[in-house]
């Protein structure tokens, strides 16, 4: 086997709203197996590079490329970004309220997803076994049949993730997952993400600094739609000019 | 561990039993096939109320689980009814002619009972030409197949127009309105080959069939009971596995499935279709009880009743929307039918005929306010109180 040295490459991408540049000659990689954390201030472009990658939102120039094989994800629906491998989580927990932990996880688990398999699926017992590993792995083992909409936030934030981790992507792109969190539940987020990153590429979108030394991983630093620096915690809150833009105001 | 989906949700059984002895009780009691308690009309009009819980609960299917509020099933209702309509009216008036001619002594070459069958059917539109769509309209087999086939096509284009292009919500809703009228507008006309606003009429009569309408009523009747069940088995097993987990979350909240991967359109578009398909085998049941159709079937509003049925019924539940439309199908026939009483307040008579509609529309803005789930929901009440 080859080895891979770059799961996603985003090179020289652009976006305008109105006349307004959200993202700016945005350049952005990522290995198959590695954690970054993305920090910015307001506006810096964090989600919409999320939206760009899931295929939300079309830039006007630029190239999006995944996997081994190099394939632009520019041309592909949300659906079919997705089954190549790429998983998002919401800032605000996107969990489905009105179902059950384990139908949100069942859902979730990587399956064919035409609506033929979809409405021939009955689950099978290494599919009923792996629900319940997830769920485990998230902490809601006991809370498999309650209903999502009573979980709480916290809780909600962790079945997302277990949700992603179902899907297998190789690569996560994660929005502020500790928001709202009280200091135990971000403690155990941080090792989700942290064994997450064992075996693919996770970025975490993250205002928190607290929170991102504690992830202590690369971090790249977005500022009006562009990469304004890359590198350790320290390296780049050192950076005059991210004092400058983010920490210092 | 793995269980089938009936014994998942007691209420299947439940409401298939009740069906059942419901269907058995009115037999029992019929004027065809028993002690004649129960007029042979009354039969039309219950066989015709579980061809309205069918349309029902395809139209719970698409609303209550998938969120999509369609605005039109009763299109596909209507061109069920069309389909089949067709088929009653060529072979009865067929025997008609063949009857008449025969007895003119030479036997009639197989072009004049066309054009007798012609003239007979189209004299009304100032016509004796059969247009191209009856072309099948000698074939009961093939007439059947039109029956799903017809519906399921236009479902299958106009869904794949307006999933693909992205319109939900209130624009979609709007759309299938524009859609329905505008199928009603054309069949409206005289040159459209269906009788124009005459429609298609004698349905109630079995060509070639000498049974009195006592016993093919009750035909009819069992033969809507027996769609209803399947019917409502069939929807209860597409939302019970993991299609229903995909469509309940389509409804929630859709960007979030497409981001698991799953091509929401698609799945829009085939629970589209099938309902379609399952309104129009409700139409075709419907419409030879009914005697006649006509495009006034399917004007904009028939298909806001539908709406307004599931929503008072009790929407995501299968069983509410049923409720809901017979509830509301066997009291409309009560009041619109001359049997309520009018009231005379000294100053205004109430009659119930204009006020029933004043009535369903307060009903449907209480329901909304005041209890959202329901009449279904009475029952979530009951069970909450069984487990207390």
């Amino acid at each position: 086997m080859t080895q891979m040295n770059t799961l996603l490459e985003v090179s020289g991408v652009s976006v305008s709203f109105d006349g307004f540049r959200a993202i700016n000659n945005l350049s952005f990689q990522i290995g198959p197996a590695e954690l970054r954390a993305v920090i910015g201030p307001n506006g810096a472009g964090k989600t919409t590079f999320m939206d760009i990658v899931t295929g939300k939102t079309r830039p006007d120039e630029g190239r999006v490329l995944f996997g081994e094989k190099s394939i632009s994800l520019l041309s592909m629906s949300e659906a079919r970004i997705a089954q190549a491998g790429v998983g998002r989580k919401f800032q605000k927990p996107t969990v489905f309220e009105d179902q059950s932990v384990r139908e949100n996880l069942m859902m979730a688990l990587k399956a064919p997803r035409s609506w033929w398999a979809v409405l021939r699926f009955r689950a099978a017992a290494q599919d009923i076994a792996r629900v319940e590993e997830l769920a485990e792995e998230v902490g809601l083992r006991s809370e498999l049949d309650r209903t999502a909409g009573e979980l709480s936030h916290g809780q909600k934030q962790w079945l997302e993730i277990g949700m992603l981790l179902a899907q297998e992507p190789r690569l996560l792109l994660v929005d502020e997952p500790a928001a709202g969190m009280t200091p135990e539940e971000r403690a155990h987020t941080t090792d989700l993400l942290i064994e997450a990153a064992k075996t693919r590429a996770v970025v975490v979108v993250e205002h928190d600094m607290e929170f991102v030394r504690r992830l202590n991983c690369k971090v790249t630093v977005l500022h009006e739609g562009s990469v304004l620096a890359e590198g350790g915690l320290d390296h780049v809150t050192a950076n005059p000019q991210v004092i400058d833009v983010y920490l210092g105001r | 561990m793995r269980k089938s989906f009936i014994a998942q949700n007691p209420s299947i059984l439940i409401f298939l039993a009740c069906l059942a002895l419901f269907t058995l009780c009115v037999t029992v009691l019929s004027e065809g096939a028993g002690a004649g308690l129960i007029s042979t009309s009354f039969i039309k009009t219950l066989g015709k109320t579980l061809c309205l819980c069918l349309v029902a609960i395809a139209m719970d299917l698409i609303w209550g689980y998938c969120g999509i509020l369609s605005l039109g099933h009763f299109a596909f209702f209507g061109l069920g009814g069309y389909m089949i309509g067709m088929w009653l009216m060529y072979a009865r008036t067929e025997m008609i002619v063949q009857n008449a001619l025969a007895q003119g002594g030479i036997p009639p070459t197989p072009q004049e009972i066309t054009d007798g069958i012609g003239s007979q059917i189209f004299g009304v539109v100032g016509s004796s030409d059969f247009p191209l769509i009856w072309a099948f309209a000698d074939s009961l087999t093939l007439q059947l197949l039109l029956v799903v086939l017809v519906p399921a096509v236009l479902a299958l284009v106009f869904g794949w127009l307006a999933f693909r292009s992205r319109v939900a919500g209130v624009y979609l809703s709007i759309l299938t309105q524009a859609m329905t009228l505008a199928l009603a507008l054309y069949l409206f006309q005289n040159d459209s080959g269906l009788r124009g606003n005459n429609g298609l009429s004698g349905l109630q009569n079995l060509p070639g069939v000498t049974a009195p309408q006592a016993l093919v009523s009750m035909w009819f009747f069992w033969a809507s009971a027996l769609a209803l069940g399947l019917g409502y088995l069939l929807s209860a097993w597409v939302i019970s596995g993991k299609f229903g987990s995909v469509i309940r979350g389509i409804r929630d909240n859709e960007a979030r499935v497409r981001f698991l991967g799953y091509p929401v359109e698609s799945f829009k578009l085939m629970l589209f279709t099938l309902t379609a398909m399952i309104a129009a085998i409700a139409g075709a049941l419907y419409y030879p009880q009914a005697g006649i159709i006509n495009p006034a079937e399917i004007a904009p509003i028939a298909s806001i009743y539908l709406a307004v049925w599931v929503a008072i019924g009790g929407r995501g539940r299968l069983y509410g929307a049923g409720l809901g439309a017979a509830f509301f199908s066997l009291v409309s026939t009560w009041f619109t039918g001359g049997q309520a009483p009018d009231i005379n307040l000294g100053f205004y008579t109430i009659q119930w005929v204009d006020w029933w509609q004043v009535m369903l529309g307060l009903s449907f803005v209480l329901v909304t306010l005041f209890a959202p789930k329901g009449i279904g929901g009475l029952f979530d009440l009951l069970q909450r109180k069984n487990d207390a």
